[in-house]
Parts: C-alpha cells; sequence; structure tokens
C-alpha cells in the first residue's frame, strides 16, 4: 500500500509537534484508519537469494532413542557422556537429526574436545550450516575426514585437485594434501613442490606435519632443504621428521655424534662424553645453541642427540644381534648415575618417535624400580605406553596401580583404551575402595574418577554398588554416580547399536 | 499402552527451565523404585535426600500428577523425571541393561520384577479417587443435559440460581462503569499527549505509562492497561520508533473510543472490543453456551510466554472435518506450568466450543474423545506467503486490533539475510522470528518445508514445522 504513505509522514510530523502547536482534527482517528490500512495491505518482499541447498546425507538416521539421548545429551551438557557418544555414533556412521545440529555445534563450539567427532557427526548439512553461521565458522577449519560411511566426496583429482590446491582455504588444503600422501605419497610432495616457496611460515609448518602421512626415503632430499628454512619451527619439524627416518643423512649425522659422545668402557659400561660445544651442523640439524630448560647446555646437547639417533645403532655399540635383547644390554651398561638421566630421556623420546615398542618396554620395566616421582613427572611413560600395544599397556597400567595407588596414575590411564580389561578395573577398583577406606578425600581423585567414568565397563558397576554400600557418605555418593554413568554409558551404547 | 509421550512434550509441561534441568537428573534409573506405567498412568518411588522415597504417580489423561515431595513447583521434578525416563523406554525395562538398572542398589535385595503393571496401593488409592471423581462429573453431566434449564417441571430449587445471577448481573453492571471511566481517563491522557507533542516522549520514560497502567487495573480494565504499559517501552526501541508509538497510540485510542461507543457497534465488534478491553468468558461458560463443535483435532503447535506474574500458553489447533482453527489459553502462576498441554503435531477427537468475538478463534476445550493419536497426512494443508498476510487481512476485518493471526504456510524457506532472518516462497518473503531459527534452518537444508506460525504486520512467528521427518516444535 502506497497511498497512505504522503500523510503518514504528515499524521507522524504532527504528533511528534504536538497539536498545540500544529491543528490536526482527529489525528489519532485518522492514524489509526491510516495503521489498519497498511496492515490489512501488507504485501510479501521482493524475496531475497536462496541458499545453495544443503547437499544430501545418505548416512542412515539415529535411532530414535539414540536422537533423543543427544538431546539430553547435549541439553545437559554432560562432560562425561558426550565425547563418547560422539565417538560411537562418528564410528557407526550415524548422522545427527537435523534439529539438533544447532545445539551439537554451539556444544563444540565451546569445548574444543568435542570438535572432530562433532563435526564428522554433523556431517554434510552440519558444514553447509555453518558456513552460514559466524559462530560456527571453526567447523570449517577442521578438515573435513573420511569417515567409516565413506560419505566424503572423493579426493579430486586433474584439474580440479589443482584447483583445491590454488585456490582452496587452508583447511581444505591440509585435507585434499593428507588424503594425495595416502593414496600416493610422491604425488602428494610434488604438489607441495609446486608452491612451497611461496607458502607462509605457520603454513609450511602445518603442510610439514602433513607429511608424516606417508613419510619414505623419497622426503629426504626435500626435508634435508627444509633444514635451511626460514622459520625456526620448520626448521625442527624438519629435522625431527628426518630423525624419524632411519636411512636418513640426518639421522646418520646423529648416530655419528652419538657415537662420539657414547663409547663402551673396558668394564662394559658406557662411557658418556657430551660435546663440548653446538656447532654449526648441529644447529643446522635443528638442535638450539643453549638449552631451553634450566639443565646445562651439554647434558641438552646430548639429550637431543641420543633422541635422533637411529636405534640400530646401540645394537652395533653392543655388539648385539638379537633386537628383543639389545634395550636390557645397553641399559644394564647405563647404571652410572653422570649423565644416566640424560641417556634414558633421549632413548624414551626416540623409542616414541621410532615406535620401536621393545624400547619403550625395556625402559618401562626399569620404571618401578627407578625413582618414580621424577619419571612419571617427566611425563615419559605415558609417552612410551602410547608405543605398546593395547593390551600391554593396560596390563603394565593395572601393575602400576596395583602397587603405586592413584596418586601418579591419572597420565597412564589415560593412554589405556577404552573400555578397560578385566585386570586394569579390578586395579583401579581396588584401589578406590582403599581410598574410600583410608579416608581420602574423593575430590582429590576427580582426574582419575573422570577417565575411570569413561572407561571403565559395564560390569564393574555392581562391584562399585558394593563399595558404595560400605563408604562414607561423600564417597557413597561419588561411587553410586559412578555407577550410575557406567550403566546409563551401557544403555547409550545400546541404543548406537 | 498409548502413545509414549516425546521428550520435547515431557519436557513442554515443565513450569520453567531449572525443573527441565532437575528433571533430566532423575531422568535415570537408579533413584527409581517400585516403577510402572498403565494405559492410564505412570508410578514410581524417587530416592530423595531424606529416609522415606518420595511417592510420584502421573495419570496420563490429564495429564494430573500426584507426589509426596514438598515441592511448591508443579508438575515437580519427580513426576516430570518419571515421565522421562517413561518416555525414553528405560522404565518398561527394555533390554536387559535398563531393567538391571530400573532397580535402585537398595531395593536390589527386594527386587521382584523391576516393572510392575498393578500399580502399588499408593498410587491406586489416588488414581481411583480420580476415577471417582471423573465419575461422578460424568454423571452430573449427563443429569444436566437430560434436565435442561428453564424447565418448569424441574423440583430443583429456583430461587438459589436466580439470586446469583443477580448478584452477578449486578457485579458486572459495576464493572463496566468502572471500565467506562478507565476509558475516559485513558482517552484524555492519550490527547495530553498528543496536544503536547511525542517528541517529549522519550524523556517521559516508563513511568507516565506505568501509572496510567495502574489506574487501567484499578478500573478492571486489563486489557487497556497493558496495551498503556506497552507504550512506555516504545520510544526506546529503534530506527522508527515515532511511527510504531503513533500506531499504537491510534489503535489504543481506537480501542478506547470503542469502549465508548460499544452499545452503538454492531455486536459481534462490541464482544471482540470487550475481550480486547479485558472482559474475559469462563471457558466453562463458553462450553455451556455451546455450541460445542466435536472433530479430529490437529494440534498445530503452542508457544508459552512468560512475564513476572504469568505464564500464558497458547495451543493451536485445526479441525480435519470442519477446517477451522481455534486457539486454546491456559495460564500458570510462576512455577506452576498452565494446567493444559497438547502434543504437536498430533490429532485428538474432542468438543471445543468457540468464545463469542470475531474473528471467531479462541475456544474452550470440553470432552476429550480419545487421546493423541498420531493423523494419517504427513502434514497440514499450507497456503501461500501472500496467502497467509491476505489472511490476516480479512481477520482484520473483524478485528482491527489483531496483530497476527495463525496460518499454515507451505513450500516456504527460511533465509538468514544480512537484514535478519527471512521466510521467503514463489510469492515473495516476510520477516521471519523463532525461538531458534537456526533450527528451522537446519530442518529445511535450505529446501522448502511446511510451517506453521503466526504471521502479521510485525512479519511471521514461526512455531512449528514439518519435515519428511514429521513435526517439528521450534
Amino acid at each position: 500500500m502506497t497511498t497512505s504513505q504522503a500523510p503518514w509522514t504528515d499524521l507522524v510530523e504532527d504528533a511528534l509537534l504536538g497539536t498545540n502547536r500544529r491543528a490536526s482534527p482527529d489525528l489519532l482517528g485518522r492514524a489509526a484508519a491510516a495503521t489498519v490500512a497498511r496492515r490489512a495491505g501488507l504485501r510479501p518482499a521482493p524475496a531475497p537469494p536462496l541458499p545453495e541447498p544443503a547437499p544430501q546425507d545418505c548416512r542412515p538416521a539415529l535411532p530414535e532413542a539414540a536422537a533423543r539421548r543427544l538431546a539430553t545429551l547435549l541439553a545437559e551438557n554432560s562432560s562425561e557422556l558426550l565425547p563418547q557418544w560422539l565417538g560411537t555414533a562418528r564410528a557407526r556412521g550415524f548422522a545427527a537429526p537435523p534439529e539438533l545440529l544447532p545445539a551439537l555445534l554451539d556444544a563444540a563450539r565451546q569445548r574444543s574436545d568435542l570438535r572432530s567427532d562433532a563435526v564428522v557427526v554433523a556431517g554434510p548439512r552440519g558444514r553447509w550450516l555453518s558456513a552460514l553461521n559466524p559462530d560456527w565458522r571453526y567447523v570449517l577449519r577442521i578438515p573435513a575426514q573420511e569417515t567409516a560411511a565413506g560419505s566424503e566426496p572423493p579426493t579430486a583429482t586433474g584439474t580440479a585437485a589443482d584447483a583445491v590446491w590454488q585456490e582452496g582455504l587452508f583447511a581444505e588444503r591440509v585435507t585434499h594434501l593428507t588424503r594425495l600422501r595416502r593414496a600416493d605419497p610422491a604425488a602428494g610432495l610434488a604438489l607441495l613442490r609446486t608452491t612451497w616457496p611461496t607458502e607462509r611460515a605457520e603454513d609450511r609448518l602445518l603442510f610439514l606435519d602433513a607429511l608424516q602421512e606417508g613419510l619414505g626415503p623419497d622426503d629426504e632430499p626435500f626435508l634435508e632443504a627444509a633444514l635451511s628454512d626460514r622459520a625456526k619451527n620448520v626448521r625442527a619439524t624438519a629435522a625431527e621428521l628426518l630423525s624419524t627416518l632411519p636411512g636418513s643423512g640426518l639421522a646418520a649425522r646423529m648416530a655419528e655424534r652419538a657415537r662420539r659422545a657414547v663409547a663402551l668402557g673396558t668394564d662394559g659400561a658406557l662411557l658418556v662424553d657430551p660435546p663440548a660445544l653446538c656447532d654449526a651442523s648441529m644447529l643446522r640439524d635443528g638442535i638450539a645453541a643453549t638449552s631451553p630448560t634450566g639443565r646445562g647446555d651439554r647434558a641438552f646437547w646430548l639429550g637431543e642427540i641420543i633422541a635422533a639417533t637411529p636405534l640400530s645403532f646401540w645394537a652395533e655399540l653392543v655388539e648385539e644381534a638379537d633386537a628383543t635383547q639389545v634395550p636390557q644390554r645397553v641399559l644394564s651398561r647405563a647404571a652410572a648415575p653422570t649423565w644416566s638421566d640424560e641417556l634414558r630421556e633421549g632413548w624414551a623420546r626416540a623409542a616414541v618417535r621410532q615406535h620401536d615398542a621393545a624400547w619403550a618396554r625395556a625402559l618401562l620395566a626399569e620404571r618401578p624400580e627407578q625413582v618414580l616421582g621424577r619419571a612419571v613427572s617427566g611425563g615419559a611413560p605415558s609417552r612410551l605406553l602410547s608405543v605398546l600395544p593395547a593390551a600391554e599397556r593396560a596390563a603394565w597400567t593395572a601393575r602400576f596401580v596395583s602397587r603405586q595407588g592413584l596418586a601418579d596414575a591419572f597420565q597412564l590411564l589415560v593412554t589405556c583404551a577404552a573400555p578397560w580389561p578385566a585386570d586394569l578395573s579390578g586395579a583401579v577398583l581396588d584401589a578406590l575402595a582403599q581410598a574410600a577406606e583410608t579416608g581420602s578425600y574423593p575430590w582429590s581423585h576427580s582426574g582419575v574418577l573422570g577417565v575411570a567414568e569413561r572407561s571403565l565397563p559395564c560390569s564393574a558397576a555392581a562391584r562399585i554398588d558394593a563399595l558404595a554400600a560400605v563408604a562414607s557418605s561423600a564417597w557413597a555418593e561419588v561411587l553410586t554416580r559412578l555407577a550410575e554413568t557406567l550403566r546409563t554409558r551401557a544403555a547409550m551404547l545400546a541404543e548406537l547399536a | 499402552m498409548n502413545d509414549r509421550w516425546t521428550t520435547d512434550h515431557v519436557l513442554s509441561l515443565a513450569p520453567d527451565a531449572a525443573s527441565q534441568k532437575a528433571a533430566a537428573k532423575l531422568s535415570r534409573p537408579t533413584p527409581w523404585a517400585q516403577t510402572g506405567a498403565s494405559a492410564e498412568a505412570v508410578w514410581g518411588a524417587c530416592k530423595g535426600s531424606g529416609s522415606r522415597p518420595y511417592q510420584t504417580v502421573v495419570a496420563l489423561d490429564g495429564p494430573a500428577y500426584h507426589c509426596s515431595c514438598p515441592s511448591r513447583k508443579f508438575p515437580c521434578k519427580h513426576a516430570l523425571g518419571l515421565l522421562l525416563l517413561w518416555s525414553s523406554g528405560a522404565l518398561a525395562g527394555e533390554g536387559a541393561a535398563q531393567s538391571a538398572g530400573a532397580v535402585a542398589p537398595g531395593a536390589a535385595a527386594v527386587a521382584g520384577p523391576a516393572v510392575a503393571a498393578v500399580a502399588p496401593d499408593w498410587a491406586e488409592s489416588w488414581l481411583a479417587g480420580r476415577r471417582e471423581r471423573a465419575g461422578r462429573a460424568a454423571a452430573a453431566a449427563a443429569a444436566a443435559a437430560a434436565a435442561p434449564d428453564g424447565d418448569g417441571g424441574s423440583s430443583a430449587p429456583a430461587a438459589g440460581p436466580a439470586r446469583d445471577e443477580a448478584a452477578a448481573a449486578a457485579r458486572r453492571a459495576r464493572r463496566e462503569t468502572r471500565v467506562a471511566a478507565g476509558a475516559e481517563e485513558l482517552l484524555t491522557r492519550l490527547a495530553d499527549q498528543i496536544r503536547g507533542g511525542l517528541a517529549e516522549a522519550p524523556a517521559r520514560g516508563y513511568a507516565f505509562w506505568d501509572g496510567v497502567a495502574a489506574r487501567m487495573v484499578d478500573a478492571q480494565a486489563p486489557g487497556l492497561a497493558s496495551r498503556a504499559r506497552d507504550l512506555g517501552a516504545l520510544p526506546a526501541s529503534g530506527a522508527q520508533w515515532p511511527t510504531r508509538l503513533l500506531e499504537e497510540y491510534a489503535m489504543l485510542h481506537l480501542l478506547a473510543t470503542g469502549c465508548r461507543r460499544r452499545e452503538t457497534l454492531p455486536a459481534p465488534l462490541a464482544a471482540t472490543i470487550l475481550s480486547r478491553v479485558g472482559f474475559t468468558v469462563d471457558n466453562a461458560e463458553v462450553l455451556r453456551a455451546g455450541p460445542l463443535v466435536r472433530d479430529q483435532w490437529l494440534v498445530l503447535g503452542s508457544r508459552d510466554t512468560a512475564d513476572d506474574r504469568l505464564t500464558t500458553r497458547r495451543l493451536w489447533l485445526r479441525g480435519a472435518g470442519s477446517g477451522r482453527d481455534a486457539l486454546l489459553l491456559s495460564f500458570g502462576r510462576p512455577g506452576i506450568a498452565p494446567e493444559l498441554s497438547l502434543p504437536t503435531g498430533l490429532e485428538l477427537d474432542a468438543e471445543l466450543a468457540f468464545h463469542p468475538a470475531v474473528p471467531v478463534l479462541r475456544a474452550a476445550l470440553g470432552t476429550r474423545h480419545s487421546a493423541p493419536t498420531r493423523p494419517s497426512f504427513a502434514r497440514p494443508r499450507g497456503v501461500s506467503i501472500d496467502d497467509a498476510l491476505g489472511s490476516y487481512a480479512a481477520a482484520l476485518a473483524g478485528d482491527p486490533w489483531l496483530d497476527s493471526w495463525p496460518t499454515v504456510i507451505a513450500d516456504a524457506t527460511p533465509v538468514p539475510t544480512e537484514g535478519g532472518w527471512q521466510l521467503v516462497d514463489a510469492t515473495g518473503a516476510v520477516p521471519l522470528f523463532a525461538p531458534s531459527p537456526w533450527r528451522l534452518l537446519a530442518a529445511s537444508a535450505g529446501r522448502p518445508l511446511t510451517v506453521f506460525g503466526e504471521c502479521g504486520h510485525r512479519g511471521f512467528h514461526a512455531v512449528t514445522c514439518w519435515t519428511d521427518a514429521g513435526p517439528l516444535a521450534l
């Protein structure tokens, strides 16, 4: 309705001014007529452009009970169950119900630990929504990943691939590079080389990280060149990658430095003489000129060298052919207190980098007899554990908890995959029973209780009920809640079947 | 057992968000013992901090609640938690894990079957009381129907009701006088303001109109009071406030004038003015006066609005046979959920009586002949955005004070734009409002859907949408 437009502005003007200043007979009566006429004459406005519809999601919809559960978990913002729900739904290839996507994306915005699973469960529709809402932009920074159901588009090829690499967002480029490396490492490296000199330093760092996928001897020349990169972080990452390639020039140079620093004494013990200075070639291989920690420079350089030396070097040194015996033999010769800690820490880092289970096993075997406080605070045992097969990891942790209790167990328990096997859950329940009995405060174990909630099998609930029945009120409450969470989790996982 | 309620429906029964949260905590098997459910009711005993568990019963037809806890919230968290547990299927003992969990640790020794179809005594006695009262009410209604009022053969003493009616008429006459005086005062105030000019309005703040509103409350004209109170906020409502303020001044002036000249107006318009001013007709009265419209009523949606004194629940229905739309209102004090609750997207066979006003919309719910069931169609029939604005215009002809009119729009797409949300179809766009427009967008995935809401001069307020997966309360 345009007819009332001119009189309406006159009416508003009269009303603002006041009829004392300007006569306007029956102003409110005329304004009412104009208002009703305008409202009755409303027509739709010209339509704005419509967004592209979301791509179809071919994954199966959640079972009804599971969808209800997700709604409840999101409404409660359940810290203990939501991560596992999302991980399981992701693994089983379910799509989240559309109407829950906003709540899901909001939850993952606040809690970054939920993001990678939430983004996959939210699927293509979630990604489409995120492009329209600035609050959910983080989704676009997470590279799309393959899911169990394979709902992601296949790797682009030919000119489309070029377009992604040349024009795509950073996350799309990382995804593309990672996928290409998985399928054809050489092609991935070749692609990276085409734009390498023009990439920004922080991007170069993450692209280098992506080379871990399918890393092999063919990558060595490129990584060697990266040792002279302008950016310090890029140089350090290149050095670390090279040190995990046992046949690389850097590994050989490190072995040579190790040979100069560590020798076999006449009594069979290791004689250690760390380098007295950090020369240009050491600098180039990623060793810092001065110790970044409070420790002495020589100790620091020694640790860096040992950590980057191929573990096969030590077999040569002690002339032991049986690889499983090497760590034992070497460790038994490194008993002297001088430099012994630096050696062990270097070996531990090397075992982690080179995924050497024999070395990890041997280093861990020493631990309970060693000074535990220091070893555990260094964080090394949990990293060493991660190199071992899951069952062995759980068994080692179970023994640790049986002997040492829960005080220092948190980091170790976190590395053990859920659900915990019988030996580990038994040890943890024994330790909890003892903690409840000795009257320590439940909240001093909140970290362990949290990981126990995620990892104990549902079958443990009955025993926890029994513990709760005889515990003090604070512990009874904590244990009852734990048992309840385990039961709820079992129900929750059954719904996702 | 009847259709199990959805979690959303159960949560919609809660008096406030805090109750929803508290109930969610109780929606786990552990604190519950002696649980059970029948077609009539759900019951259970909830272990709380005290020595005795709270005994909770919910009759599903009302729903009506009974709990031995001392909470002033209604329904209490125990009733809601019990319903949540039931709605999730964990009460009926489906699956071994759940049935094991349905027995509280303390009750494990006396276990027996976790779920009983026969209610324990404490639940049964309350349910039996309800059944008896319902039976008495039905008998009384049948008796009343058999002996119509004014029948000379009636043996009931006629003097009592006659005296009541005379007293009611006198009360009403007194009130009308007060309201008339209130309307006159309001017209004077409006005229004063217009003489002085609206440019002064922002400087006056809320106090002036709050004072006038209080006088309208004293004059027993709550409808005039709330409109007067709203005028105080408009000068601070952003760009274009003079237009909005003049519109609302004019519409309030029109209402007060209509009130003064009510006797000379057609009866339906006079009835509309009375209801706008705040003369409400009792639902029971409306049902008694009839006529009753029996139909399969589809629950189009519901929305709660709350201020610090009152929660108002609006429930919209559409008759499958009559094609009529209806609005039911239910009220609750803070902490008490409005009594009436119907599940969105389901259909019930029931009788309605419409309140006297034009256009006909507000209704009272009479006898329900069935529990809510799933309708045979996937979604209600809808119109275009242009036609939706057309029905608003048609409704304005009867009631010029209407801000919006309930409408189902088909094949429309929600679109976020720089200037806010829009609902778009082939005929154009209207501004779109919803509690969570992102939920609506996620449900649509950028494709057209059917959406129910109120369409008016401010735009479209979405309440419910339908996708291939069914109805979704927004």
